[in-house]
């Protein structure tokens, strides 16, 4: 490479490598090593804003447990047996929007206090459904049994049915919609 | 000749030597000191030169484009659907988003200020002078290629403003005769503007275009090295010699100043004025008054002036001819003499082609000032870029939401079918709007296979093989079945 390019340019390529005006070698290495250093630090100081663009979606604080609204409180005055609601629940993938609907039971507990269940079957995932005429929920999969609270009664679901947070708002009863680990015998998040 | 090499050899071996361990064993794996060495001792005829940063400057510029366009690249879309929600969201949401994509952007500029000064420097220096014809060629290459890139790169954010001036753009080609209007087709991916454009424009912008442009940087430099630099325009042969010095460390030196100076400036712009972003494009508004990029604006105003049969001249004798004798420079100018001011006919012929050009962005400008009509839809465009810009990032609907399919649930029958499907659990196996699940089959689509009594007839009685992947047999009241059946066959 050098070679070559001593042959091409004969004029410049003694003044270049006989030293001349040249600083000293220790000299030309000392103003490398403050180049480079130079050049690394700005160029790291440059990189900050990449890094923080590539890590956006790990460190964005995530919105809020987003909360969807199930109805009006007076719908449920006597959620016995339990009720069967539709809700919308809207989850952020990047920059979509995903809203899917999710059916969920509203049930009235002793002390009076409303309690959501999903109505994913803790077992596989089928949708349970209520049947009246038995006082209980069956899964339609493999014939899982809850009672109206939710309580495992029989067949195979490891665990009852899971209850989903929920709180009353301004008159109007809102749930924070979740899917559960399946075949374990204690309920565990995982969305 | 022979006592030079072995001299330089020598020498090159005592600096290998009197580097650390690492050093050797990776120069005798890589010959890495001999590549820095010849990069490094480039000389340089009448020494380093603040008027000689350009050249790196540019290649300094290509690549923080490159950079950061492959950054954008993590969320950007490249479809008519997508894109302009993505650059929303990079632009609104991504935490330092908005100002990656400003100097993205703002470079692009930069670069053809750059190219513009490296070009003059070259012009009046009568660089391209001596043995460099190829050298030239090879710059003309990757000015042309430096257009394609703004070109290309200026629709992919699918606003307003991309989508109508490249609409312009796009049109201009259709006034070539015989081949314009398949051209036109061709770079459009169909006769109208489309999400086939959009693809189109994003594979010159990303894969091809950059592909040409890291060739033609590698044969633009390499001839450079064959060439030699070209010094200064005057001095006799001695002094030059004597001034000769090699690239590094001023000349390097000089060209980091000049890089650093480049990315404050682009640092500074990009945080104190981010680039925006407009409403998305909208083919129907036949309101919108395009206007290019500003480097653009020239040409945009030339064109005005050529109408009917005369436009085959505006538009590809002229800038032809133009481009010809740009390109054709170094073989029609063969004298030696560098000065420029021995070059009158030369410089005039440069400077009247910059000053015209400069005077024809200012007409433009002074047109859209005047005109009261041009004004107030350039004043309201601005507006409405203002506002989307205040509005907070809307994220889109995925198109296989309930929501959306919800809104094509228009019919009674299959709306009360969709609650039967839901009681039913269907949903449970077969997936919220039968978009299937791991369980199931999606279910999308199957009103094209079967019709309503073949499908109703598999609901009462599954196939062997339905049952036996867990499909259990239905029933329900006629009516019931029959609005199931229906939606069943609605879900698309």
């Amino acid at each position: 490479m050098l070679e070559s390019d001593a042959g091409n340019s004969p004029g410049a390529s003694p003044a270049a490598s006989a030293g001349g005006p040249l600083p000293s070698p220790a000299r030309r290495s000392f103003l490398g090593v403050l180049l480079a250093a130079g050049t690394a630090s700005v160029g790291a100081l440059l990189s900050v804003p990449l890094f923080r663009f590539v890590l956006h979606p790990l460190f964005r604080i995530t919105t809020p447990p987003s909360w969807s609204e199930v109805g009006p409180v007076a719908e449920f005055s006597s959620a016995v047996p339990p009720v069967k609601k539709l809700i919308t629940v809207e989850q952020r993938d990047g920059w979509r929007k995903i809203v899917s609907e999710k059916a969920v039971y509203v049930i009235k507990q002793p002390d009076g206090q409303f309690a959501v269940l999903s109505s994913i079957c803790p077992h596989l995932g089928c949708s349970v459904a209520w049947r009246a005429e038995n006082n209980e929920f069956l899964c339609p999969c493999h014939g899982g049994r809850f009672a109206a609270d939710g309580k495992l009664l029989g067949g195979p679901p490891p665990r009852g049915l899971d209850r989903l947070e929920s709180r009353v708002e301004e008159g109007t009863l809102k749930v924070h919609y979740q899917y559960f680990r399946q075949l374990v015998p204690d309920k565990e998040v995982i969305a | 000749m022979e006592e030079r090499q072995s001299k330089s050899r020598k020498e090159q071996n005592i600096t290998v030597e009197s580097r650390g361990t690492f050093f050797r064993w990776l120069d005798r794996r890589t010959g890495v000191d001999s590549l820095l060495r010849s990069a490094l001792d480039e000389p340089i005829a009448g020494g380093a030169s603040l008027a000689y940063v350009f050249g790196s400057g540019l290649l300094f510029l290509f690549l923080s484009q490159v950079i950061t366009g492959v950054f954008l690249a993590l969320y950007y879309v490249p479809s008519a659907d997508h894109a302009h929600t993505t650059i929303a969201y990079i632009t609104k949401e991504v935490t330092a988003g908005s100002f990656i994509r400003s100097i993205h952007a703002y470079g692009s500029s930069a670069i053809v200020i750059v190219l513009l000064l490296h070009i003059t420097q070259t012009f009046l220096y009568g660089s391209y002078k001596g043995k460099r014809e190829l050298l030239w060629l090879a710059g003309c290459v990757l000015f042309a290629l430096m257009l394609g890139m703004s070109f290309t790169g200026y629709l992919l954010p699918w606003d307003q403003k991309a989508f109508f001036a490249t609409t312009v753009g796009t049109n201009i080609l259709s006034e070539i005769p015989l081949v314009g209007n398949a051209l036109k087709s061709l770079l459009r991916g169909g006769t109208e503007m489309g999400t086939l454009t959009l693809s189109r424009f994003f594979v010159l912008h990303v894969f091809m275009i950059p592909a040409f442009i890291f060739a033609g940087v590698a044969v633009h430099v390499y001839l450079f090295r064959q060439a030699g630099a070209a010094g200064p325009i005057q001095g006799d042969a001695a002094t030059l010699k004597q001034t000769t010095e090699p690239f590094y460390p001023r000349q390097v030196l000089f060209d980091i100043v000049f890089a650093l100076l480049i990315i404050c400036g682009l640092g500074l712009l990009a945080h104190l004025a981010p680039i925006e972003l407009g409403p998305k494009a909208n083919p129907a508004d036949t309101q919108y008054v395009p206007r290019p990029e500003w480097y653009y604006i020239p040409v945009f105003q030339w064109l005005k002036y050529w109408e009917g049969a005369l436009a085959i001249a505006g538009i590809l004798v002229i800038p032809g001819f133009v481009a010809l004798l740009f390109v054709a420079l170094p073989f029609l100018d063969r004298r030696p003499e560098r000065r420029p001011w021995k070059r009158p006919v030369a410089v005039t012929i440069y400077a009247v082609i910059f000053i015209g050009l400069g005077v024809l962005g200012g007409l433009s400008r002074r047109n859209d000032l005047r005109d009261p009509a041009v004004a107030s839809q350039l004043a309201k465009q601005h507006e409405d870029v203002e506002s989307f810009m205040k509005t907070p990032f809307e994220p889109e609907l995925s198109g296989s939401s309930l929501a959306a399919a919800n809104v094509a649930l228009a019919d009674p029958l299959a709306a009360k079918g969709k609650d039967i499907f839901e009681q039913q659990a269907c949903n449970a196996c077969h997936g919220d709007g039968g978009v299937g699940t791991a369980a199931a089959p999606k279910l999308i689509g199957v009103g094209a296979k079967f019709d309503s009594e073949k499908l109703t007839g598999l609901l009462k009685q599954p196939t062997t093989k339905m049952t036996a992947g867990g499909m259990p047999a239905t029933n329900l009241k006629d009516e019931d079945m029959k609005a199931l059946v229906a939606y069943v066959r609605s879900l698309k």
